[in-house]
């Protein structure tokens, strides 16, 4: 009974060969359970995904059962792996820019702003203060979309089916918002190097003022049905229990790592854009199971919404796009009207921002998810010669498998929907 | 020919009336309510789009159901595969045989129709679990195997509840607790059993928050996850029934099945007929608003583990149901 593989077991009926490697690749990748001795056969193994309806896109989970309880479990991540890392390298910086909407695709804003704050640290762009007060009106619109989906997700999981419905709607409202804003609902691309696309239109900023004015009712309605919910709270207390020191070996970030007591915050740590200048909490709970995180994210939102309404209030009118045709897109009036804006186009991109050679540079933001940064290696040509992404997602699924170890199988739902992971950013 | 005597005919047309009238439709009924009262709970229109206000979206459904491909596991059992579908329907149509939808409309005054109905409601839980073992499925035999448990660990309360009305009523007839009920119901006289009753039915008919069973988020289809066409039809038919008879047995054993409330003090002295009449909608009246809780509760709350829904079923309802018919039986005894 012991090392059981699949191969052994296997008679294929069709395409001998193919399934024969397929099967193989899968066990050299270490994805199988070896059962350890098991001489009265009450074990029993489990593949959840990656075609599942809970695992939140490709993710798959093996589990060993007993009964109900998760004995060991494996996690195998990569269905979703498009190489993005590598097609960096054969783009613009700006060309780029758009790939990274689909990375973390619940928050695209979040991905482009950490992108571009990247690339202007590595190419000492300075970008004015309008763009940034709009980058982070954007950003925290991003988490707040994100929130509201792991939170209709995860009480989905959960089993209340409505609340999807109901944070759903708000997120609509938020998509709404963004096409008046960006120009698109859902992959949004707005932010530029040296600025941003397009300046916030009168229609976008009516818009949000009315967003921000009554979402705070919406998460106060929610909280009524949640916070006091026997179920709910029997269903995530001590459910997902994870420690602050194996977070920080883990490398978790984010509501995850604030939800064990760890205040790390990169708004509040190393601020970027005017984070310095807001007033806002950084929420943190210290029991580290699935119901701290759901504090603590129901808080973040709520930051969200005075974030937002701080940045509305300090915004003065001015450029949004560094005035620099070296070191960003020139405007289009200057692009349609005048010969050396076309010629300028023209260059940025074909050739694009061109950092100094043998430069690197680490720069992170606070993404929904967690830490998200991107390193970038500078050959000094307009491409990066190597661009590598942080993925909160990627390192927040480190986690999981020590998490699960131990919970009952119902959990293991609730437990990913806590987590909130996004395959397309880690698998990227 | 005595065969065909005055009663058994009246009883063969009630039967007739009560399922092919009642409640057979009324799955394609409830199904259609369901969705309109879930899209109501969540701010949606719903269906709307198959006849006047969607109200011919159930029969749409059935098509749909009837004209897919009909697929057996290679690996299951396909005879079992097969019966497993049957075995909640069936369980569901037996049920009514006792209920009395009025005065004298019942389909057979059995002495022991209690004890008919807690028998027959727990067959119900055969064709789950056969559908779960004979799928071959993992996920259709963790549900299969939830749901066998979950059943029997209801089921207890659910008896002691169903025995302290039957200590009220001094009868196991329903048509006797009924009649018991003219006056006092016994939500009134007995309300930690009515409660006890209710949460029991909710896990009986395998609805949110106890739908562990089918639970979609971590069991796929839980049981049915390997059914398809009209074997799954037949399933969620009678998920259906099942909620409309746990709500028949709720208004029978608890809140006066077609009395209104409190009639001997005021309702006149009414024709065999207009009574009947009168009776079938107060009775109805009553089932509705409890299949209205039922699809309320589902889209409202979340669901329980199965380790909460064991401690529940045994360390809480168990022992307060047998506490529950301890002081009843003393009760009645002392008052004599």
């Amino acid at each position: 009974m012991s090392n059981d593989s699949i191969s052994d077991k296997l008679q294929p009926k069709f395409q001998k060969e193919h399934q024969l490697a397929y099967y193989k690749a899968l066990e050299d990748k270490h994805t199988t359970i070896d059962l350890e001795h098991d001489p009265l056969g009450t074990r029993m193994i489990l593949n959840m995904g990656p075609q599942h309806p809970a695992t939140h896109g490709v993710l798959r989970v093996l589990t060993e059962l007993n009964g109900e309880k998760i004995v060991k479990n494996k996690l195998d991540i990569g269905y979703l792996h498009r190489g993005v890392e590598k097609i960096a390298e054969n783009k613009t910086y700006q060309e780029f820019m758009p790939y990274t909407d689909r990375m973390d695709y619940l928050s695209p804003y979040s991905n482009n702003v950490a992108l571009c704050t990247a690339v202007e640290k590595i190419a000492g762009i300075e970008v004015p203060e309008r763009a940034q007060y709009i980058r982070m009106v954007g950003a925290e619109l991003a988490r707040i979309s994100s929130h509201l989906l792991w939170l209709g997700t995860m009480v989905m999981d959960a089993g209340a089916i409505s609340f999807f419905i109901w944070t759903f709607r708000e997120r609509e409202r938020i998509y709404d918002i963004f096409d008046d804003f960006a120009g698109h609902r859902f992959t949004v691309s707005h932010s530029r190097i040296g600025g941003v696309a397009s300046d916030l239109t009168p229609e976008a900023l009516e818009k949000i003022r009315v967003f921000i004015a009554q979402f705070p009712d919406e998460i106060r309605d929610w909280k009524k049905l949640l916070n006091r919910n026997r179920i709910f709270i029997d269903r995530n207390k001590d459910v997902g229990t994870i420690t602050y020191e194996e977070a920080i070996a883990l490398g978790m970030s984010g509501a995850n790592i604030r939800a064990t007591g760890i205040a790390y915050d990169i708004r509040k740590v190393e601020p970027y854009l005017k984070y310095a200048e807001m007033d806002f909490e950084v929420p943190t709970r210290l029991e580290g199971d699935n119901l701290a995180r759901y504090f603590v994210r129901m808080e973040e939102m709520s930051e969200s919404v005075k974030i937002i309404e701080q940045c509305l209030a300090r915004m003065q009118k001015g450029p949004i796009r560094v005035d620099n045709a070296k070191k960003s897109y020139p405007s289009k009036d200057e692009v349609y009207y005048s010969m050396e804006g076309l010629i300028h186009d023209f260059m940025m991109t074909d050739t694009g921002v061109c950092p100094p050679a043998g430069v690197e540079c680490y720069h992170a933001v606070e993404a929904p998810k967690g830490e998200l940064g991107y390193y970038i290696q500078s050959d000094g040509t307009g491409h990066p010669w190597r661009l590598k992404v942080k993925s909160p997602s990627f390192s927040n699924l480190q986690g999981l498998e020590t998490i699960l170890d131990g919970q009952m199988l119902a959990d293991t739902v609730v437990v990913i929907g806590g987590i909130d992971p996004v395959m397309g950013e880690a698998d990227k | 020919m005595e065969l065909f005597t005055p009663e058994l005919i009246k009883s063969i047309l009630v039967m007739l009336g009560a399922t092919l009238g009642f409640l057979l439709p009324s799955a394609a009924v409830v199904v259609y309510a369901e969705r309109r009262v879930a899209a109501f709970i969540q701010n949606r229109v719903g269906p709307n789009r198959v006849g006047p206000f969607g109200l011919l979206q159930p029969f749409a459904d059935v098509l749909k159901l009837i004209m897919k491909e009909d697929v057996t596991p290679t690996q299951g059992n396909r005879m079992l595969h097969t019966l497993a579908p049957l075995v909640p329907v069936v369980t569901a149509l037996m049920t009514v045989a006792v209920i009395p939808f009025g005065d004298g409309l019942v389909v057979a005054n059995l002495n022991v129709g209690v004890l008919y109905l807690l028998a027959v409601a727990s067959l119900s839980v055969y064709g789950v679990t056969m559908a779960g073992w004979a799928s071959n499925s993992k996920y259709s035999l963790l549900g299969g195997l939830r749901s066998a448990a979950q059943m029997v660990s209801y089921e207890l309360p659910m008896g002691m509840a169903v025995a302290s009305v039957a200590l009220l009523a001094s009868s196991l007839s329903v048509v006797d607790v009924v009649n018991a009920q003219a006056m006092w119901w016994f939500i009134f006289l007995n309300p930690i059993g009515a409660v006890i009753f209710i949460v029991a039915s909710f896990a009986e008919a395998n609805r949110t928050p106890f739908d562990l069973v089918e639970a979609e988020q971590e069991l796929v289809g839980g049981f049915h996850t390997e059914y398809s066409s009209m074997k799954f039809g037949m399933f969620f038919l009678a998920e259906y029934m099942h909620v409309v008879i746990a709500s028949m047995l709720i208004s029978t054993f608890f809140f006066g099945g077609y009395h209104l409330p409190f009639a001997p003090l005021w309702l006149p002295e009414l024709s065999p007929f207009l009574k009947g009449v009168l009776d079938i909608h107060v009775f109805l009246a009553k089932t509705v608003f409890w299949i209205f809780v039922f699809i309320w509760v589902r889209w409202t709350i979340p669901r329980f583990k199965f380790d909460q829904l064991m401690r529940l079923g045994w360390s809480r309802l168990l022992p307060l149901s047998i506490v529950n018919f301890m002081v009843i039986a003393i009760v009645l005894y002392l008052i004599g």
